[in-house]
């Protein structure tokens, strides 16, 4: 197609006349210009700019003029082809815009539709609560500790001076398993773990030990013949019962808030002496309105676990030197503290995995 | 132990500034807790007077019965207020109690008053007159069980119209006490008056009720022979005669004892428990007449019978403590007597024994013969050895003073009290413990308080009194001056441990588990580990599945599930169908928990507790344990995708059992492979075997249809199992970073059709190792079964991603891979390319 025209004479060539460029330039300006969408457009791009639209057609003859006139129409028509393809490419960008404004809106969906498609999981209250108390001790530098259930009678009694005829084995509903003789029990407490911990190492020892414990209690509100105890134990040089207070008070305003703290009352356990009952402060009320408080039932204290003294009977089973050690040790229910700090009156709901009630708290407590 | 506040303050004085408030809470925080403050006419409002009985005239009624039509004088003002009676003299009532005649005291109740139960008093016709009130029985007070009469009052006791309340201890404030086991001492009114005496600041004047003259010993005494002085170190006896069995019992012992929680039942052995409470020792009283020949205390003959006071025969034991005469055995020494020898309503001579008892004996019997007793609860924790004449004395006092008796001249007392230990202990020793700064002066005084003999200075030698037998060690006498300076001047110090290690390895994997399991939509469950039999048959399991192997609880709280559970899918099932019930069709629950594999094992030995066991013998301890494997068990049921706005739902699958193992093996850098399985409780066909390399690590699947119905489940649940411990044991630890080429990939698919029985896993593993080194990943991307493979065929497709780590693939390269993956895939599964 391109090459020398030699049919016609050169500077009768019309297309290449100024005022048709001119009519080709503004005709396709106008085309483009009235292209409304991308589809039309690239219709007039094959009429106006394609290989076979006339201003391409025009290019062509410029090669048939004679050299003196080639400068000027080829000035001519590049121009004119120039300003179309600039047309062209501006209403591209027009479009293009107007198109994707356009697609946005029509993409539009209703937001506030449900999106649960998948199953959510969750993990167990009691569970939370163990991991939170754990990084409380942790944080201070504890260990945790752990132990068997099915436990050996003399680790969950003998050692922690609870001797065959100790009143105080009574006090605990044991579960014993057969046969009798075998002395084999389901732990009444986490203190096995305390003496097993004793047993295989060496002082200073900081550890606390949660975990699943077992009594015949029935079944009901505040009962469960499985629940959930975390103890506490300290063997070291010098440990006094201020110590002890001091790491219930710490584990108290950590749990229920701060200048929450506790108070020592006496009591009795065998692996302990002295032994006080601890209560913490309402964590509701603070003790300063409890005649309607629920929560303390008007007490201003919570009873919360026990504590005391390690007795220099089971340091000695559990081969520590009492003249050079002392320690103290604790216990508490984590489903009690649970309960009131989650304000539940009934247990059973944490050991019935009714799943609505888990995933309530979802993974955080 | 419950009595009243009154009763306590006989024996100690209480500044009057000091309210009931104020005085418990000074016990409680010395170790003698408030259980609670009850007041026995709570419950009762409103009039409630003494009335003097005018008139009653017997009246037979058609139905049998006869009743009284009384007039009662109220006094002038009720008289008028409710008078309906003759001359405006008393008030009408009709009574149905016989126990009482005309110039007796009563107690009255007014209409408008409201007696415990709410039961409400107005003027109402009845009997064919109008009854203006009632007169009351103890019963109808809320003071015991007694509906056999009205109440009498003693004659002189009050005037009629004058509130009957403080007569009858209706006002009493009565304190309930949380005794704890080493302080025995305090189940009596004599310890408690001590405990306010040394808690209470201002009290004083404590007055001993077991300090009293008594008369000597001597040789006219019923005769008592103690044949085992370990067991029985005294034993005294003296003898009431002429008494009077029909005696009433005082009100003020009658009250008491009531407010103790204990039942008047006669003058004698109301009196008993009256001292009982009074001096903390227990006593107990024989018909003198119908003892045959002397005392003798001994241990029991292997078989010897008894018949208890509760009516129950004993076979006793060679440990057992018992008394004697010459007709055999008559009681449970210090535990309970026998019914030959019972007091009752013919009894006019009284033989009162006051005897001390070996502790750990009394403890062994009582749980023995499963007896508890206030007797025997204060035998078992030790009492005050040398107090037994004066108890004996102080009853004798009371059974004569009220039931008109004599006491005879002979007192027999053999044994003597044994000795109190010293303890020695430094006297520094409470504040070094406490962290408080006690003195030696001050710790000194706090045993004495108690009642300790203390000598020495720097270190003490302490000598508890007869009453506290907790005191044997130098923590004991440490908490006795704790407690006394007070628990609530300890200061609060934190401790400085020393740098931990923080959480376990284990344990943060633990942790890593649960949030896995939480993350991919399983909710965590606790449950209890109790199985038995019908919970293993609904599982399926093989008569010699080793799962049926249980440990077994002697003492299970529920018969049906005796065992200690070998796997955690029955609760997980039970847990899947509660839910399902309560209207949650989409369950998807998992627990991790130990389980508990019995095997074959010696006894745990009862080591010694005065030294550190062994290695070897803390081995056998550890050797004496079933094993206590933690488990991961998981139950899906319903849709594991919900249907909604974007379509349907995907119910749950096999797969996502298997899947869930997977996870969480993921999770500790551990990969799971499948091999089919056949294994209760899962469905034979759609069971994985799960292995970590060669190491069976668990199962799941699709459940068996037989027991999603046994556990009412939907059909086609899903469950799994998982040994944790063996995956937790494996978790990867310190993984080498990875790296990855650069260069171009090249991907190859392959369709092999294979046998429909070959599993996809091992022809994937053919085209794995087939492939060689070059192959990157290989993905299982479709199953297709049908026509155009043929019956019993299917066709697997696989994507082959080929990469090499230094340099471009040459043309030809990957696909030669493929055709050697072809090929072994061909010899080893029969594998043909589609």
């Amino acid at each position: 197609m391109s090459g020398p025209n030699t049919e016609y004479d050169p500077v009768e060539v019309t297309p290449l006349k100024a005022d048709e460029v001119e009519a080709m330039r503004e005709a396709a300006v106008a085309a483009i210009a009235a292209a409304t969408d991308l589809e039309s457009l690239k219709v007039v791009r094959l009429e106006h700019v394609g290989d076979r639209s006339p201003l391409a057609l025009a290019n062509r003859e410029i090669g048939a003029l004679p050299p003196q006139a080639r400068k000027d129409a080829g000035q001519r028509v590049g121009q004119a082809r120039g300003a179309v393809n600039k047309a062209l490419a501006q209403r591209q960008v027009e479009l293009e815009a107007e198109h994707e404004e356009r697609m946005l809106v029509e993409e539009t969906v209703d937001v506030t539709l449900p999106t649960n498609r998948a199953r959510r999981g969750s993990r167990h209250p009691i569970t939370l609560q163990s991991e939170l108390i754990a990084d409380i001790f942790v944080a201070m530098g504890w260990e945790i500790a752990e132990g068997p259930v099915v436990e050996a009678e003399w680790l969950n009694f003998d050692a922690l001076n609870l001797g065959p005829d100790h009143p105080a084995r009574t006090m605990q509903d044991t579960f014993w398993t057969e046969p009798a003789d075998h002395h084999v029990v389901l732990r009444t407490q986490t203190s096995p773990v305390q003496a097993r911990t004793m047993l295989t190492r060496r002082p200073p020892i900081y550890v606390a030990c949660p975990g699943r414990v077992f009594r015949t209690d029935e079944y009901d509100a505040t009962h469960s013949p499985m629940f959930h105890q975390v103890e506490g134990l300290v063997v070291d040089e010098g440990i006094t019962m201020a110590h002890l207070k001091g790491s219930l008070d710490h584990l108290a305003s950590q749990l229920f808030g701060d200048g929450i703290d506790t108070r020592f009352r006496p009591s009795y356990f065998p692996f302990t002496e002295p032994s006080a009952e601890v209560d913490v402060r309402c964590f509701v009320c603070r003790g300063l309105d409890s005649a309607s408080c629920r929560t303390c039932r008007g007490e201003g204290w919570i009873e919360w676990g026990g504590c005391g003294v390690v007795n220099p009977r089971v340091l000695v089973a559990c081969g520590v030197d009492p003249e050079t050690y002392s320690g103290f040790a604790f216990g508490m229910g984590i489903d009690r503290s649970f309960m009131f700090r989650h304000d539940l009156e009934d247990l059973r709901p944490l050991f019935e995995g009714d799943v609505r009630f888990s995933s309530a708290f979802g993974s955080e407590i | 132990m419950k009595t009243p506040l009154s009763w306590i303050t006989e024996y100690v004085d209480v500044p009057d500034h000091v309210t009931t408030e104020e005085l418990t809470a000074r016990l409680t925080m010395t170790g003698l807790k408030l259980e609670g403050i009850h007041s026995p006419g709570a419950e009762i409002a409103g009039p409630l007077v003494v009335g003097r009985v005018l008139t009653m005239e017997p009246e037979p009624q058609k139905n049998g019965k006869t009743i009284n039509w009384c007039t009662v004088d109220v006094g002038p003002e009720l008289n008028a207020a409710h008078g309906t009676g003759e001359a405006g003299r008393g008030v009408g009532i009709v009574c149905g109690a016989h126990n009482f005649a005309p110039g007796d005291l009563v107690a009255v109740v007014l209409p408008g008053g409201v007696l415990p139960g709410g039961f409400e008093i107005s003027a109402r016709k009845t009997y064919g007159h109008v009854s203006s009130g009632m007169i009351c029985s103890a019963a109808e007070l809320g003071l015991g069980e007694d509906h056999d009469g009205i109440i009498v009052l003693p004659s002189g006791s009050g005037e009629p119209g004058q509130d009957v309340r403080p007569l009858l201890g209706l006002d009493e404030e009565i304190i309930e006490f949380e005794v704890n086991p080493d302080r025995a001492y305090a189940l009596s009114l004599r310890g408690i008056a001590r405990e306010v005496l040394v808690s209470v600041p201002g009290a004083t004047g404590f007055r001993d009720p077991a300090i009293r003259d008594t008369p000597e010993a001597n040789d006219e005494g019923h005769p008592v022979v103690v044949e085992d002085p370990v067991g029985c170190p005294v034993f005294v006896a003296r003898t009431v005669t002429g008494f009077d069995p029909s005696a009433p019992t005082p009100e003020f012992i009658a009250q008491r004892i009531t407010a103790a929680g204990m039942r008047p039942i006669s003058l004698a052995v109301d009196v008993t428990n009256y001292v009982m409470l009074e001096t903390g020792r227990p006593i107990h009283g024989y018909d003198a007449d119908r003892l045959q020949g002397p005392i003798v205390v001994r241990r029991a003959r292997a078989g010897e019978r008894l018949t208890t006071l509760d009516g129950t025969a004993r076979t006793l034991s060679e440990e057992d403590l018992v008394v004697t005469d010459d007709s055999g055995i008559i009681g449970l020494g210090g535990v309970m007597g026998g019914e030959t020898t019972e007091m009752s309503a013919t009894t006019t001579r009284v033989l009162v024994e006051a005897a001390h008892w070996d502790a750990t004996a009394m403890f062994r019997t009582g749980r023995r013969h499963k007896i508890t007793s206030e007797a025997g609860k204060r035998n078992e924790r030790g009492v005050d050895a040398t107090i037994c004449e004066a108890a004996a004395d102080r009853v004798v006092e009371l059974l004569t003073t009220y039931g008109g008796g004599q006491a005879e001249p002979g007192v027999t007392v053999v044994g003597t009290p044994p000795p109190m230990p010293v303890i020695t202990v430094a006297a520094d020793r409470a504040a070094r413990v406490s962290g408080l700064d006690i003195s030696e002066e001050r710790a000194v005084e706090a045993l004495r308080a108690v009642g300790c003999e203390v000598s020495g200075t720097g270190t003490l030698h302490v000598v508890p009194p007869p009453w506290r037998h907790d005191l044997t060690d130098p923590q004991d006498t440490t908490e006795e001056v704790v407690r006394l300076v007070g628990y609530d001047t300890i200061p609060s110090v934190l401790p400085k441990a020393p740098g931990g290690r923080g959480l376990t390895r284990s344990q943060l994997l633990r942790r890593r588990i649960g949030r896995t399991m939480a993350g991919a939509g399983y909710v965590e469950v606790v449950t209890f580990p109790f199985v038995g039999e019908a919970d293993l048959d609904a599982l399926g399991l093989d008569e010699d599945d080793p799962r049926r192997t249980t440990l077994r609880l002697s003492n299970p709280l529920n018969s049906e599930t005796p065992g200690m559970t070998t796997t955690l899918l029955p609760a997980l099932l039970r847990t899947a169908a509660r839910n399902v019930g309560l209207g949650t069709t989409s369950v998807a629950i998992f627990e991790a928990a130990p389980v508990t594999l019995p095997r074959a094992t010696a006894p745990a030995p009862i080591l010694p507790v005065d030294r550190r066991p062994t290695d070897a013998e803390l081995d056998a301890l550890t050797k004496a344990l079933p094993d206590q494997p933690l488990h991961l068990g998981v139950v899906a049921t319903g849709e594991a995708e919900s249907a909604g706005w974007w379509g349907d739902g995907r119910p749950v699958a096999w797969s996502d059992a298997v899947d869930a193992a997977r996870v969480v093996a993921e999770a500790l850098g551990l990969e799971l492979t499948t091999r089919p399985a056949d294994t209760a409780p899962w469905h034979p066909g759609r069971c994985a075997a799960l292995l970590l390399g060669d190491v069976l690590v668990g199962h799941a699947g699709e459940l068996h249809p037989r027991v999603c119905s046994a556990f009412g489940i939907p059909p086609r649940s899903v469950a799994a199992e998982v040994d944790l411990d063996v995956l937790l044991e494996h978790a990867v630890h310190l993984r080498p970073s990875p790296s990855f080429s650069t260069y171009p990939v090249a991907k190859e698919d392959v369709a092999l059709v294979v046998d429909e029985h070959v599993p996809a896993a091992d022809v994937e593993a053919a085209l794995r190792e087939g492939a060689g080194e070059l192959l990157e990943s290989i993905r299982l991307f479709d199953v297709y079964t049908g026509e155009q493979v043929g019956e019993g065929k299917k066709s697997l497709a696989f994507a082959l991603r080929f990469r090499a780590p230094d340099r471009t693939l040459k043309e030809g390269e990957a696909s030669a891979a493929r055709d050697a993956a072809v090929r072994l895939a061909a010899e080893r599964t029969g594998a043909v390319q589609r």
